[in-house]
This record gives C-alpha cells, structure tokens and sequence, in this order.
C-alpha cells in the first residue's frame, strides 16, 4: 500500500506545481496538466481508501491517518463537482496543496493499525451515512473558504485600485460570491444530515440523541454559525465581503471543531483520530 | 518572381488633414483596384484604407513601374498637396513589406498600440480584393499568413487584454465585479460627452436598462431616446439609486451629488446587491468615501487613468514580444516566397523523385538476387530514362514563359501536388 500512497503524494504535488504554474502563467494547456494529476491523485487516493475498506470491513476513518486521508479525498472530489459547475480553475491552486498536505501529515502516521478496537460501534448505514455527510460537508466548507479568501483578495484589488497580478488572475466577485454561497450551502446540507443521522445512530447504540459530548457540542455550534450565516443571507442579504469573511470563520471553528476537540478535549470521538 | 511591394502613408507620417484627403471609400478601392489591376505592372493588389493609414500592398515583377502607376493613381484621384504628399509616404519591399503588414495586422503599428479594429479592417480589405480578383496566389498566402500571425501575437502575448480608453477600463472592472454586464441597470447623472462613449460601450455590451437623470430634463430625454433609455427628473436620482447597477456621474456640479450617508442606508434596501460608481466628473460628483461601504466600489478619472497608465506600460513591454513573433515568421514567409523560384522548385522536385526512384530500385533489386550485375545495372538505366521522360514536360513548362502570365500559381500547385514542403 506504501508505494500507491507515496505515488499519490507525488501526484498531488506536481499538481499543485502545476496549478501554481497555471495561476503565474495563466497557460489553459497548464491548468490541464494539474487538473489530469490531480484526478490521477485522486484515483490513487480512492484505491487506498477502498483497500483499507475492504481489508477492516469498516468505513476507514478509524485512526489519524485514515481520518486525515478522508478528509483529503473529500475535498479533492468535492473540488470536482464545484469546478465543474462554476469553471473555478484557480480553486486549484487552494485544493492540490490543501490535499498534498493533509496526505503529508496523514503519512507520518501508521495506515492499518486500529488504536483499541472499538467494540461498540456497529457498521451500519446510519453510521457510514454520518461518516460520509459530515465529511463532504466538512470539505463543502473547506472550499468556501479557500473561495472567501479569493474573493477579499480580489475585492482589495478592486478598492484600492490596484489592477495588477491578482486582479487579472481572480474571477469576478459576482462568481465567487455566488459559488461561496452555493459552497456554503451544500456543506450546510450535508452537515445537517450528518448531525441527524449521527444523532440518531448515538440513540441506536448509546441511547441517547445528545449526550453533551465536546465534538457534539462544538459541531453543533459550527452548525449554528452557518446556519446564521445562511439566514443573513437570505433576509437582510448578507453578501460579499461579510459572508466572506464569516466563511474563513467558520472554517477555522470547524477544524477546531475536527481536530481540536479530539486533541485537547476528551470525548466519543476521540478514538478516530489515535495512532 | 513576383516582389512583394508596399506604399503607404500612416499617422505617423502624415498628418490628419492629409490622412483624410486620401483616405478611400469601399467604392473607390474597388475602381482603384480594377483600374489597377487591368495594367500589366501590378500582378495582385490589396488596398488598406483606415482613418489612419492608406496601404497599397502588391505583388509586381516590375516595382518602380508598378509605383510610379499608383502614385499618379492616387495623384490623380485624391489630389493631395504634391510634395507633402510625396514625403510623407513610405515604401517597403519583399521581406520589409511583409514585416510592415505583419505588424500592422498585429496593432503594433497603430496610434493605440494593441487596439482590435485593424485586424478586421484588414479582413475587410481583403475580402473586398479577393471578390474583385485582384488578390492571387502570393498576397492570398501573405494575408493568411497576417491574420495567423495577428491572431498568435495578440494571444500569445495577451496585448489586447488590459483596457486603455476610460471606457474600456470601466467595462473591465464591472466585469470583474459583476461578471457579465448584461442586464445591468445604468444610471447615467449628467449628459455628458464622455459619459455618452462610457454608455455606448455598456451597451454593446447588452446592458439592460439605461436611466438618464440631468439638470436639464431635455437634454436627458434627448441621449435617453438615443439610447432606448428612460429619462428620470435629476431629484428622483435617490430612488432610482435603489435599482441601478452601474452609476456614470459627469455632471458640473460644485459639491457631491451623491453622499456617503444616501448610499448607506440604500444599500440595505439593495439588500447589499454591488453598486460600481464611475466619477468621470471634476469636480467629482461622488463622494469617495463611498468606496469604503461594503459592495459599493467607486472609480473617480484619476483611477481610471491610472489603470489606464499601467495597461499602457504593461502593453509596450508586450509589443516586444510580439515584434520577436512577427520576426519568426517574415522569416518562414521568406522560406516561402523564394521556393516559388522556378530553380529550387524543379530540383525539389528532381531530388524527390530520384529519392523514390532510388529507394524502390533497392528494395527491387534486393529481393531480385538472381539477377546479374549488367540486368541489375539494365534496370537503373530504365528507371532513370523513365524518370527523366516524365520529367521533362513539367520541367519544360515551369521554365517556359508561357505560364499565361502568373508563373507563381503553377510553381504553388506544383508544390503542393508533389507535397515539397514537408
């Protein structure tokens, strides 16, 4: 498995080489170039994942690399059915890296090995549902942000007049502010139906719906926020600059929400992101 | 061989008032272009006529007969002062001309260097050659060639990207606020000159709704019908500050006619949609801390024509590259135009013909063992008598002078059929 995971590394990075290349040079050809790696990336990707799949019989989550590694696969193909709605070809540039990190990271820990074989979780469609909404809502959100970042990076350009290298390579605000939204959107969807059917799976198993577990709690505040976010948009219209901004923030209370509660908090969740 | 020539008179040259007196209409380039071609000195001729250049691009094998015509031509036709005239026209030939050509289709030869129209002038220039059939082998080739290596600069170098007209640069920054300008509401306050070329561009760019708000009600309701638009009294500007999109201020007002706080308490009514304010006015009409509220984006003339100093720099760098492009390429069209020679194409032709012939011997002979030296040697002699029996008739042809006229045409096709250039 070594070697596939080594490879799709490797393919991520020049990716990002590529996609950095594409964003200097503005070249059509090299933005194909990164995005053909980056769906090669992506396949290799998938191929460790089905492999861990199939060799635990459980959805591979189950310790730091696999969450890690999950993540990374989310957010690559989350960045494929984006980019193929809005034409964000500069979204690259934030996704090839983001995802050669996060594999990085995840490769400095052990792939198979399961930290205290978790007895009481049962694999079931509740559980591989909740697992796979949170996920790609988590990576939904990951893009409203690398898309909030673009869109005050171009907006600056545009107030303070300076008309050179961003100005030129960033999309108009309009689209970045609509695919921030549509971005912002679906991650609310999918996180929606990952708290329900987590929620419901926790009364399956623990009897509970809500056991004020930190992860539980957090993520149900990160909800809150875009649910806010959301509703701002929709009465007084809340666009721009401030949604923009309020995406970049909500993405940093969700990582904290995935992976500063399991190190720094105790709880139910805790067990996924061992080694 | 026929030369490539090329007089002409530009705005660099000449100035406007002589531009004028020679400019051509459609109609007199197409009697020029009949009338000239009907003499035997000019084999092919194209007529480029712009508001700022005059090009007589030709094909001729005998030049200073062929220049002399045109010049009385012109002369005589258009009757500009004679030694103004005289001096302010230049000529390239072969290599130069189509340098010159290449880098007028390029815009690197024009007054706004990068601008797109000349490009099209020139199709416009050749289409009307190519149906009076004054354009032939060696200037359709040549004008190909123009439109490939006009089109390579301007992608390759991106010289036409950046906006340089105050008007270009404000449809460049809505596009990057808005992304499509089509059905954006335009509300014009004040009628001026400048704001009229800002709304001309808007509108080809199929902008929606045009609302035109001036002091004088007249006066507005007068560039509204021009402009298919509505024209609104100058007090209700507030209201229809709640609908408009883009807003072009250029009106001769002392203070702010729109202030900081009017626009603040809009822009909740808008529910934040983006409001792109152009001040092309002096003194300016809106005030610019409006720029500092959320989605409203203010541009005054000094900004604009700052971005506009900066495309000018970015474009001179650019045209650099272009003139290494346009380098390149007199080059291949040289290559071109000296293998229409009737020499090298014959021995092209003799050298490919001897290099099958040689080939298939071989291959012949090998399998053909048997055969003694003199049968093996029977054979050669064959091929080559055949060779040169087939040859000689094209080759007698090509040298003759009876190519009725355009030995170019059948040294083209003789290429081309044999496939010499690959």
């Amino acid at each position: 498995m070594e070697p596939v995971l080594i490879f799709t590394i490797i393919l991520y990075l020049l990716s990002s080489v590529a996609h950095a290349g594409y964003f200097f040079s503005r070249k059509t050809e090299i933005y194909y170039i990164g995005l053909a790696l980056l769906i090669a990336g992506f396949l290799c990707h998938l191929v460790i994942t089905s492999y861990l799949f199939i060799a635990t019989l459980k959805f591979p989550v189950h310790n730091l690399f696999q969450t890690l590694s999950f993540t990374g696969l989310a957010i690559v193909g989350v960045f494929f059915l984006f980019n193929y709605k809005f034409k964000l070809k500069i979204l690259g540039l934030y996704t090839a890296p983001l995802a050669s990190l996060l594999m990085l990271v995840a490769y400095q820990f052990p792939a198979e090995h399961m930290p205290m074989a978790t007895q009481n979780i049962s694999n079931n469609f509740l559980l591989t549902t909740h697992i796979i909404m949170v996920f790609l809502g988590n990576a939904a959100f990951a893009m409203a942000c690398g898309i909030g970042i673009s869109y005050l990076l171009q907006e600056n350009a545009i107030k303070t007049k300076n008309h050179g290298f961003i100005f030129k390579r960033l999309p108009s605000l309009n689209l970045l502010d609509t695919a921030g939204q549509a971005c912002v959107m679906a991650g609310f969807t999918l996180l929606t139906i990952g708290l329900i059917t987590g929620s419901v799976y926790a009364k399956q198993v623990w009897g509970l719906f809500w056991s004020w577990d930190p992860k539980e709690v957090w993520s149900a505040l990160a909800w809150l926020f875009y649910a806010l976010l959301l509703h701002e948009r929709f009465t007084v219209g809340w666009r721009g600059r401030k949604a923009a901004i309020m995406s970049i923030i909500g993405f940093i209370f969700l990582l904290f929400t995935f992976f500063g509660v399991n190190f720094l908090l105790k709880g139910h969740h805790g067990q996924f992101t061992r080694w | 061989m026929l030369e490539i020539m090329l007089l002409g008179i530009n705005h660099k040259t000449a100035p406007v008032a002589l531009r004028e007196c020679v400019a051509f209409t459609d109609d007199e380039t197409r009697t020029t272009l009949k009338n000239l071609s009907d003499t035997q000195a000019i084999n092919e001729l194209i007529i480029i006529s712009t508001c700022n250049r005059l090009e007589f691009l030709f094909a001729t094998d005998n030049p200073d007969l062929a220049l002399d015509i045109i010049k009385k031509h012109i002369a005589v036709l258009k009757q500009p002062p004679e030694t103004e005239f005289e001096n302010s026209l230049y000529i390239h030939k072969t290599d130069e001309a189509v340098r010159h050509i290449f880098r007028v289709a390029s815009s690197l030869d024009s007054m706004m260097v990068g601008e797109p129209q000349i490009l099209g002038q020139i199709k416009q220039a050749y289409h009307i050659a190519t149906n009076n059939n004054s354009s032939g082998v060696i200037l359709n080739r040549l004008l190909h060639r123009t439109f490939f290596v006009a089109k390579r600069v301007r992608t390759e170098t991106g010289i036409g990207d950046s906006a340089v007209s105050i008007s270009y640069a404000a449809i460049e920054l809505g596009r990057k606020i808005f992304g499509i300008l089509e059905d954006k509401k335009v509300l014009l306050i004040g009628a001026g000159e400048m704001a009229e070329l800002a709304v001309e561009h808007l509108i080809r760019n199929r902008v929606s709704n045009i609302f035109v708000a001036n002091r004088t009600f007249e006066r507005g309701a007068q560039l509204a019908k021009k402009y298919k638009g509505l024209a609104i009294r100058f007090e209700e500007i507030s209201s229809y500050l709640k609908t408009s999109d883009i807003v072009i201020s250029s009106t001769g007002s002392p203070g702010y006619v729109v202030n900081r706080k009017q626009v603040k308490s809009l822009m909740r009514k808008r529910r934040n949609r983006p409001l792109f304010f152009i001040d092309i006015a002096v003194p300016r009409d809106i005030d610019p801390a409006i720029n500092h509220l959320a989605n409203t984006y203010v541009y005054d003339i000094d900004d604009l024509s700052g971005v506009i100093d900066e495309n000018l720099k970015d474009r001179a760098k650019k045209a650099v590259k272009g003139e290494r492009i346009i380098d390149e390429a007199v080059i291949r069209f040289h290559k071109w135009h000296e293998s229409l020679k009737v020499v090298p194409t014959i021995i092209a032709l003799r050298k490919k013909m001897d290099e099958i012939a040689e080939a298939e011997l071989k291959k012949t002979l090998h399998s053909l063992g048997h055969l003694s030296k003199d049968d093996a040697r029977a054979i050669q002699r064959m091929t080559k008598a055949l060779l040169s029996k087939i040859m000689h008739d094209p080759t007698r042809y090509l040298k003759s002078e009876g190519c009725f006229g355009d030995k170019s045409l059948y040294l083209d096709i003789t290429r081309k059929l044999f496939n010499l250039d690959s």
